[in-house]
């Protein structure tokens, strides 16, 4: 085993440089897995994936069959197949493209199929809007999907290898779906480090689907009617398997520092500047970049805020997350999506973190909710420093609404 | 010229000479629990036995899923895996490209694999029907979509489907004390509309089990002619049609020979009525009234003599007026439509 430093080292040598998407880096980490069958469709923003994927097809840079569905259902429902016969599938959507395949996406984790996909966050219908809103991707949390976040396209590449890692391994065999922000991440540009083929093909073993094949070899039957008699053995199963990914995730991660040089720290979560903060912001997505320039700017100010962002939404690591936050005396958590008619009235994350603390025996911050940048509105500094300005209040006892609008038109 | 199109070869099945020719080993066994009578079971027998060992089978939500594959005892020695009602066009289209693409890469051994997707009437003339057509387009896999068309819902309590005929009466459609005829729409062209709308699928073709060796044969002949391909085959059905399981084999003869239930093959863009159908095309065999038909069935049990009057001469229309009979209804004129009060 080589050590870390050498590692980096050598990445630094090997690794080519390149100035691309979000989408793009996600159609090149595809590249290098050498995935076997592709579906698109088209809906904005993450429709951008699959133009790059094209691409590499065109211009024989990428073996795989590359299938243009006829609507999104289809779409998902064709890779589901394809990877029971033991094919690496990749897919993807956006928006109510994600929601037209929800039969689809209900069954894959079911099956326990290990597709990658990339939703690229956009708003729900009605009234249209392209932007970020993460309902989407959210709308399948209770479902046995994995459900990550990342915030640059560097961690888009490295996370869709992580995911195949991950999800085709024979203790998980569940379906990840990696969340970009439509166009904050989907369409913006950064230099993003490509490893080499060498170094991928180390990380990631072949997709071997095993005793679960479905071919003339393995003559099984998939999915029969189990009804009451087994099913809820099935569902402990999957349960199971759920439970299994915090050790996989971290085995995957180490692993993946150690081949290809890169670290992320904590898989499941970001903390920025916590080590001495007061109080604490909490976010997914791409709503890192203007709230880490808010606390430099307001550390300048003396105030000691810091930021956690979550990457793992599902698995979602409680504990580790209770135990973190207990180090704060209050705890904003910033939604860019809703719950209409949740407890308090909150955003989806805010009511996860708030169900993680309450079991917690450390010390349990007051937690506020916000929604804000929803249909892709912008989340601005002075949005940020008027959060933190609430969670301070918070942190003194003083009585708010625990859950606010932010950005909002008066 | 570049050739767009990359198919793989298929298996090499020859049509079965005679019954006696055809092999005794069975791919879809005991363990299912389908009902007396029921010819889509006798429909997936065949059907496996028509393809063989070398097969991956996907079947859509619908009775043969139901009946067939209890968790612990399923019937299929062949591999079989589930799809959803409206994916039977999708799960075959995967399943090819999984196996297309595995062995281009030698990540498989490259041999000619069977796919077979089956979907009843609610799954592929209602549900499906948007997925079954896209899969048609894609000449670059070897697969067959086979629609068993029982003309209901019949595994939720037989419901009207897209294929259910005019005027029956099922669970969503019953005769009432005002309305006698609660589903007042014609059953789907099926198969003429997947021939006519996919001009470059090379082989869709009609059947009816009760004749057994033509059915085996045209799933042969579907499965050895490369590329996507639809079946059609109408499956009497004694709960949902109401009669006496006995008569099952004799409904599916009464259908072809009353004209009903026409069987044809398109292959390659050419069309061949087979069968009975070809005999009573050519006058070789006179068409049966309709009403020895309907009146051996429960589902038509409210018709009046006008009921059954307008429903023969929609079938002496498919006949007689259809620009190409018993298949696409084209007509040179406008026909009056006078349905009875």
């Amino acid at each position: 085993m080589a050590p870390v430093a050498t590692a980096i080292e050598e990445q630094r040598k090997t690794d080519e440089t390149a100035l691309i998407t979000g989408s793009e880096a996600i159609a090149v980490a595809c590249k290098l897995a050498d995935v076997d069958v592709i579906t698109a469709y088209p809906i904005r923003p993450y429709d951008t994936v699959m133009q790059y994927v094209a691409k590499l097809v065109a211009n024989g840079e990428m073996d795989c069959e590359y299938i243009v569905a006829e609507g999104e259902h289809s779409q998902f429902e064709i890779v589901k197949h394809a990877s029971a016969c033991g094919a690496r599938v990749f897919c993807g959507s956006s928006g109510v493209g994600w929601m037209y395949a929800m039969e689809a996406l209900t069954v894959t984790p079911a099956l326990r199929i290990p597709m990658v996909v990339m939703v690229g966050n956009r708003a729900l219908d009605d009234p249209g809007a392209f932007g970020v809103e993460h309902n989407d991707a959210l709308a399948v949390r209770d479902l046995g999907w994995q459900l990550v976040w990342v915030d640059n396209a560097q961690e888009a590449l490295d996370t869709a290898l992580i995911a195949y890692r991950v999800a085709e391994d024979r203790r998980i065999f569940l379906p990840c779906a990696i969340s970009c922000d439509g166009a904050f991440l989907t369409h913006s540009q950064a230099l993003v480090k490509i490893p080499s083929q060498e170094k991928v093909n180390e990380f990631l073993p072949r997709y071997n689907r095993a005793d679960l094949l479905l071919h003339p070899d393995n003559p099984i039957t998939v999915a029969p009617q189990a009804n009451e008699d087994w099913v809820m053995e099935i569902r402990r199963q999957n349960y199971a398997a759920m439970e299994r990914t915090f050790g996989v995730i971290k085995e995957a991660y180490a692993d993946f520092e150690r081949i290809l040089g890169r670290s992320y720290g904590n898989p499941f979560f970001e903390e920025y500047q916590t080590d001495d903060a007061d109080v604490v912001l909490m976010g997914m997505g791409t709503l890192s970049t203007p709230v880490k320039v808010a606390i430099r700017q307001m550390r300048k100010q003396g105030k000691k805020v810091g930021f956690v962002r979550m990457r793992w939404f599902r698995p979602f690591a409680a504990e580790d997350l209770a135990k973190s936050l207990g180090r704060f005396s209050a705890v904003g958590v910033i939604d860019r999506d809703y719950s209409f008619g949740s407890p308090y009235l909150g955003g989806v994350l805010a009511g996860e973190v708030r169900h993680a603390l309450y079991p917690s025996p450390g010390k349990r911050p007051p937690v506020l909710g916000f929604i804000c940048g929803l249909g892709g509105r912008e989340v601005t500094v002075p949005d940020v420093e008027r959060m933190t300005d609430s969670v301070y209040k918070a942190a003194e006892g003083k009585v708010q609404p625990l859950t606010q609008w932010i950005g909002l038109r008066e | 010229m570049a050739t767009y199109v990359q198919i793989d070869p298929t298996q090499k099945l020859d049509p079965f000479k005679a019954v006696k020719k055809i092999p005794l080993e069975e791919f879809f066994t005991s363990g299912h629990r389908t009902c007396q009578g029921c010819e889509s079971s006798l429909v997936m027998k065949t059907m496996a036995k028509a393809a063989g060992p070398r097969t991956i089978i996907l079947g859509s939500t619908g009775c043969m899923y139901v009946a067939n594959t209890t968790y612990y005892s399923t019937s299929w020695v062949i591999p079989w895996m589930h799809t959803q009602l409206g994916s039977s066009g999708s799960a075959a289209l995967g399943t090819a490209a999984a196996l297309k693409a595995l062995m281009r890469k030698g990540k498989i051994k490259n041999e000619p694999i069977n796919v077979i997707a089956f979907c009843g009437d609610g799954g592929g003339a209602d549900m499906g029907v948007g997925a079954i057509s896209a899969t048609l387009t894609h000449p670059d896999y070897n697969l067959l979509i086979l629609m068993y068309d029982n003309e209901s819902y019949a595994n939720t309590d037989i419901q009207l489907s897209g294929s259910t005929p005019w005027g029956a009466h099922t669970t969503f459609s019953p005769p009432g004390k005002v309305k006698r005829i609660m589903h007042h729409r014609w059953k789907k062209n099926m198969a003429g509309m997947m021939a006519v709308g996919h001009p470059t699928c090379r082989y869709v073709a009609t059947m009816c089990m009760s004749y057994a060796l033509a059915g085996m044969n045209a799933i042969r002949k579907a499965l050895s002619i490369g590329g996507p391909t639809f079946i059609h085959s109408l499956d009497p059905c004694p709960k949902g049609w109401d009669y006496d399981p006995y008569l099952s084999h004799e409904m599916g003869e009464l259908a072809v020979n009353t004209g009903v239930w026409p069987l044809y093959e398109v292959e390659d863009g050419v069309l061949r009525l087979t069968g009975r159908t070809q005999q009573l095309a050519a006058g070789k065999i006179k068409r049966q009234p309709v009403r020895n038909y309907l009146l051996k069935q429960g589902r038509f049990a409210h018709f009046t003599n006008d009921d059954i009057d307008y429903f023969q001469s929609k079938v002496d229309e498919m006949w007689n007026k259809w620009l190409v009979p018993g298949v696409i209804p084209f007509r040179k004129e406008v026909e009056a439509d006078n349905p009875p009060a």
